[in-house]
């Protein structure tokens, strides 16, 4: 599968509208996403998402090129993607109370 | 493919072929836990494993899987151990056993003596049955296509649905084209992918059963309020259910579905299966499964001789009866406990393999564990066993064409 692989961002399939990060990154470091250089607000551990364009709130997050979500609000290009901004479509997420963001 | 396809495995009388003789100590109640454990631990590390079941409530399920374990190929000899008046049906368990040419013991406790005489005749005949399996098990060539090999996922992280299970996806299609019988269990880790799945069974009829059983998936886990998704999974990058989904998925590799079967039911041939774990009817008892040993538990009462387990956050478990092989998708989890992990399929994200050439090492190892090599949980002494309450209806007739 990971065969559109640039070394830091993977895009597993065409379709897809966020990133899966190869290797961790700290707040502060930079990114380039096409014509666009992105900072990074909070350091990402290795495998989280990173939207690969803007997205509107509402619209399904493709991955696998099957949707695995909806956008709880507007995405920025180059923002993490995780479950302080898209849901479930199915069951919601179980977060500790004492870790909720 | 370079790997040897024939390996020694051990004859059982009912013509089933294992590759490991082990003896069961099981519990009937946990009443009767602490005997029992005290009765194997001794003895360990020499095939004696210990599972059992709590409850002293009766569970036609739990009587089937206990059923299907004794009498597993990898299973020499069971000795059960009874309080006395819990209402597991002891003397059924016992006589499947007998029925199936092995040797077998009761122990109950109240009749015994008590906690200390009990755990000396439960030595005394591990001592006798050891030696008796040893000179006894008829060894036998086994090949490939005789196998039925288990796969889960457990600590999952972002990186299992990119390296690992794939991974294990390429093994299975190896496994499916030697004909050995290869089997995918659903949770509510498939949450999402019912129409993709419907479209690879080998007939309409089984798509429609697979498309139920997803529906009743969906509806089990909504009422229990939880997803399958652990906070763990979370933290390592996964977001919702279906992207756990999406990802646990690639285990299955790309052969059709042959068949969806239930906890108990064994492989008819070859080919690649689904095994459904969620209870029939309404929710009854709670989570259909506990925990990641719970599931691994029901594939090999299905026959598993091993499992494939795919992890990311990093498990350290293994298993009573069948071995566990754990494939570790995440690099840096692998460099952390690289003493719990078989195959480290994380270098494919750090450009140090492809997912083919990990499938084929995994493909290997299933070889080289089949013939007798311990995995890295076997060797650490990892016996987890989990059973718990459930209720089944029996499969359909379009569940398993052909």
């Amino acid at each position: 599968m990971p065969d559109k692989q640039s070394g830091l961002l993977l895009r597993i399939s065409d379709e897809d509208n966020v990133y899966v990060l190869l290797r961790g990154l700290n707040a502060g470091d930079s990114l380039k996403l096409g014509e666009q250089t992105v900072v990074v607000e909070n350091s990402l551990e290795l495998g989280h998402k990173i939207a690969a364009r803007d997205i509107a709130a509402g619209e399904k997050i493709v991955k696998y090129g099957a949707p695995i979500g909806s956008a709880a609000r507007d995405i920025r290009a180059g923002e993490h993607v995780h479950l302080h901004n898209i849901k479930s479509d199915y069951i919601p997420t179980y977060t500790l109370n004492s870790e909720t963001d | 493919m370079s790997a040897k396809t024939e390996f020694q495995g051990f004859l059982r009388q009912d013509g089933r072929k294992g590759i490991r003789n082990t003896i069961l100590v099981v519990y009937l109640v946990e009443c009767a836990h602490h005997v029992a454990r005290e009765i194997v631990y001794p003895y360990r590390k020499q095939g004696v494993h210990l599972i059992g079941f709590s409850g002293c409530y009766p569970n036609q399920y739990a009587f089937d899987m206990m059923a299907r374990l004794c009498t597993h190929p990898n299973t020499g000899g069971v000795l059960l151990v009874s309080l006395g008046c819990e209402s597991f049906d002891r003397r059924g368990l016992a006589r499947v056993v007998i029925d199936s040419g092995r040797p077998v013991e009761t122990l109950v406790i109240q009749e015994r003596g008590g906690t200390l005489t009990t755990v000396d005749q439960g030595q005394t005949w591990l001592e006798e049955t050891l030696a008796e399996l040893e000179d006894t098990t008829a060894r036998v060539t086994m090949s490939v296509d005789e196998l039925v090999v288990g796969a889960i996922c457990g600590g999952s992280d972002a990186t299992s649905g990119i390296t690992a299970n794939p991974a294990i996806g390429r093994c299975f299609d190896l496994l499916v084209d030697n004909n050995a019988s290869a089997i995918f269990e659903e949770g509510g880790e498939l949450i999402g992918c019912e129409q993709i799945m419907a479209d690879r069974a080998v007939t309409p009829a089984l798509g429609e059963e697979i498309l139920s059983t997803m529906e009743k998936t969906a509806r089990y886990y909504t009422t229990m309020g939880h997803g399958s998704f652990a906070v763990g999974n979370s933290d390592g990058g996964l977001t919702t259910v279906e992207e756990k989904s999406m990802g646990a998925y690639a285990k299955s590799g790309s052969s059709p579905i042959r068949g969806l079967i239930k906890p108990g039911d064994v492989p008819p041939a070859g080919g690649l299966y689904l095994l459904d774990i969620v209870p029939d009817g309404g929710a009854r008892f709670g989570f259909p499964n506990i925990n990641d040993t719970a599931e691994i538990a029901e594939l090999i009462a299905c026959g598993a001789h091993l499992t494939l387990f795919s992890t990311g956050r990093g498990s350290v478990v293994g298993s009573a009866i069948s071995p566990v092989i754990k494939v570790c998708a995440n690099p840096e989890t692998y460099r952390r406990m690289a003493g719990d992990m078989d195959v480290d399929a994380g270098r494919i994200l750090e450009g140090g393999a492809t997912l083919d050439e990990v499938g084929e090492e995994i493909f290997s190892q299933v070889l080289a564990v089949a013939g007798g090599e311990p995995t890295k949980s076997e060797s650490l002494g990892h016996q987890e066993f989990v059973l718990t309450y459930k209720s089944f209806e029996p499969i359909g007739p379009a569940c398993l064409p052909v």
